[in-house]
């Protein structure tokens, strides 16, 4: 029990994740910086800038439903926190796993994404609420090229569980490479699913000033933030352990050093992608996904078919 | 999703200055735009009547905080024409300078902002650093970075050093090398392309029956530039061409600017390389004659017009300005006919908007019938009257009492 406490509390769990996923915002920050020629912020400006705005006075409209505003912050939190456990990490085994958490992973990162639509429509402001229809629509733009690239792993390990995936990749590590195909969609969709340059779409801050978040304040804004934060850090974790599970059977020391690296390689990956575009439209946006994504991740799924019947049988 | 209206101002992170486009959505297509403007009213043609000439140029100067030099001059070359000035040469070569400076960090400021617009911060950083060169220069020759306070009547107020051309040149191949670059980036950039190409369409017939000036007319395809048309100062004496696309849409208001960019730099080592010798003014009378004229001059958001009426005091009976985006406003409307909500910052920004050089009235809006009412001077001054009156300050007994005070 008290082992179990720690595992979820301290870590890998609830503290580790915390301070970890504000050292990706840190590093992505910087590094975003950087790139653009600026100097960035100092490395405790996300922990900062989290104190400060608990600390303020968070504001309700009149309009709004209270409960539900108060209550999507932590909705969002929750479920990216809860994701997390089931990912494995530095090594073959997750905190907790059992046959079919690959979709219980999936599932819980789209609740964050219905916790922003929610906030935005029921903050009664017309910009929160162009906001969240925007946040939906991209949510159907993206989530299936997601879900048909996570997917292809799985086919080729013959299972719905993570841990199982990652065991299958570390005792048959070439076949990675039939995966990079997958490795690149859910990268830009993890861009849509984060709202990063080129899919900022639902925050764009020139036309819909804050979007979902334009009536949010104080400690309900940090706790979004937060869980922005930890959505970054889970996806991350996910695209690592389904198509970068290189480095599974080293010490836990050397695992552990490696999982940061990977972690840190995939956020630079976002990094650079959302400095070199510029924001698209949301019919572009759409269209891109259904016309481009969407093909490619059949064309993934179909490799993994084949790939399977040639070598795994 | 039902037709929605959102209010783009007056306060809005897509506008740098307060203006009001209430847009009436279907979905996040633009079926209605309606434009409020006047909440940068600063009386400055008023307070130019109560004020010297000498004064007007430090008041004019501040019409606008980017084209500073293009409002400053307009005035300054309609008193000369009044009080029949002849400005030396170099006089005109180094206002020629500065107005030319000014255009590329104008230029390269929209560069930036227009990216901003688009969510394309990279650029927008990359565009400003570069535009530093041209601040810097702008401060080491003049000693401001955007209030430079070089004109007077009859020429300039500082001259330019043999170290200072050097520099100037050193800085034009900079900047050219960068403006190389970006002109790389607007051309080849995927999803700049797709959100700039076809955005904001303004046909030329539209664009010639609407009066679209500068940047935005040249990328529609209308080739009038106050410099070709009616050379003014040192303009006569240069070999450049006017630059003008037929896109007709934001993409090619971008290649416009960044393609008057490379003319600029051809201009400025023209101008350097040319500089005449001798003084660079010529003493202006303090009481200007009667008379009238109208100056025009190609700001870098299109032609800036000033008309000066003179009465044989120190003090113009009228000044009247017309800044270029009042000239551009009207066609943003149509501009912004059938396009999305995300494009609305970015149409707004292509005419490179100045709300407060344009301001020139306010009208009051009855928020109930949407009825407006136009305020003169006298009705406004009866009003605060009445309405310190009411709350027991009459100011109209206390300067009576203080007139009588000083009778006796």
């Amino acid at each position: 029990m008290a082992t179990s406490l720690f595992y979820i509390l301290v870590f890998p769990g609830i503290l580790f994740l915390g301070l970890f996923s504000l050292a990706l915002e840190f590093f992505d920050r910087k590094f975003h910086a950087r790139m653009q020629n600026r100097k960035g912020p100092p490395w405790f400006q996300p922990l900062a800038d989290f104190i400060k705005l608990s600390a303020k006075e968070g504001i309700i409209p009149e309009e709004a439903n209270a409960t539900l505003f108060r209550l999507m912050p932590l909705l969002a939190l929750t479920a990216a926190t809860v994701s997390f456990f089931y990912i494995p990490l530095w090594s073959t085994r997750a905190l907790y796993s059992f046959d079919g958490d690959l979709i219980v992973v999936i599932y819980l990162l789209t609740i964050p994404t219905l916790a922003f639509f929610l906030a935005g429509w029921v903050s009664a402001s017309l910009y929160s609420m162009l906001g969240a229809v925007r946040a939906l629509t991209q949510l159907f733009a993206y989530e299936v090229p997601l879900f048909m690239a996570v997917l292809s792993p799985a086919i080729l390990a013959g299972s719905w569980s993570l841990s199982e995936i990652a065991a299958f990749f570390n005792d048959k590590p070439l076949f990675i490479i039939f995966n990079v195909p997958g490795f690149l969609i859910s990268l830009i969709a993890l861009l849509g699913k984060l709202e990063k340059v080129p899919f900022d779409i639902p925050e764009a801050e020139t036309e819909i000033v804050g979007g979902s978040f334009t009536e949010y304040s104080g400690r309900y804004l940090a706790f979004f933030r937060m869980a922005v934060d930890i959505e970054m850090l889970v996806g991350a974790s996910l695209v690592a352990a389904l198509f970068l599970p290189i480095g599974l059977d080293l010490h836990p020391v050397a695992g552990f050093i490696v999982y940061i690296l990977k972690v840190l390689f995939v956020v630079a990956l976002l990094s650079v992608l959302r400095t070199i575009f510029a924001r698209i439209r949301i019919d572009q946006m759409i269209r891109f996904c259904w016309i481009y994504l969407a093909p490619l991740s059949l064309i993934q799924i179909l490799i993994a078919f084949i790939v399977k019947g040639l070598f795994l049988q | 999703m039902a037709k929605v209206t959102i209010p783009i101002g007056p306060q809005h992170p897509a506008l740098k200055e307060p203006a009001c486009f209430t847009i009436t959505l279907s979905g996040e297509q633009i079926t209605e735009v309606d434009m409020r403007l006047g909440y940068n009213h600063r009386g400055v043609e008023k307070a130019c009547e109560e004020r010297t000439y000498l004064q007007d140029i430090y008041l004019l100067e501040r019409v606008c905080g980017i084209c500073s030099h293009a409002h400053s001059s307009a005035f300054v070359q309609a008193v000369e024409e009044i009080a029949a000035l002849e400005v030396p040469k170099r006089g005109l070569y180094i206002r020629t300078i500065i107005g030319e400076l000014e255009r590329i960090h104008s230029h390269l400021l929209w560069l930036g902002v227009a990216g901003h617009e688009i969510g394309f911060d990279t650029l927008l950083m990359y565009s400003w650093r570069d535009r530093e060169v041209v601040m810097e220069l702008l401060a080491r020759i003049s000693g401001n970075r955007v209030n430079y306070a070089m004109n007077t009547f009859g020429g300039v107020r500082r001259d330019l050093t043999p170290d200072l051309c050097a520099e100037i040149l050193a800085a034009v191949d900079i900047l050219e090398e960068r403006t190389k670059y970006y002109i790389g980036v607007v051309m080849e950039e995927v999803t700049l392309i797709q959100r700039l190409s076809g955005v904001g369409y303004l046909s030329h017939e539209d664009a010639v029956a609407r009066g679209a000036v500068g940047p935005t007319g040249r990328a529609s395809e209308i080739a009038s530039d106050t410099r070709k048309d009616d050379p003014y100062a040192a303009y006569p004496y240069l070999d450049f061409h006017t630059v003008t696309d037929n896109h007709c849409d934001v993409y090619g208001r971008a290649l416009v600017r960044v393609g008057e960019l490379m003319q600029t730099y051809k201009i400025l080592r023209q101008l350097v390389q040319e500089l005449p010798d001798g003084p660079i003014v010529v003493k202006a009378p303090r009481k200007i004659p009667a008379g009238e004229a109208l100056s025009r001059y190609e700001a870098p958001r299109g032609e800036d017009v000033y008309y000066v009426k003179a009465n044989g005091t120190d003090k113009p009976e009228r000044v009247k300005v017309r800044a270029p985006t009042l000239a551009n406003l009207a066609s943003v409307a149509k501009m912004m006919e059938n396009n999305y909500l995300a494009d609305v910052p970015i149409i707004l920004a292509a005419i490179d908007p100045c709300f407060s050089c344009t301001d020139r009235m306010i009208e009051t809006l009855n928020m109930d019938s949407r009825a407006g009412r136009l305020t003169d001077f006298r009705q406004l001054r009866q009003f605060s009257i009445n309405w310190y009156k009411k709350r027991g300050l009459d100011f109209t007994a206390l300067n009576k009492k203080l007139i009588l005070k000083q009778d006796s």
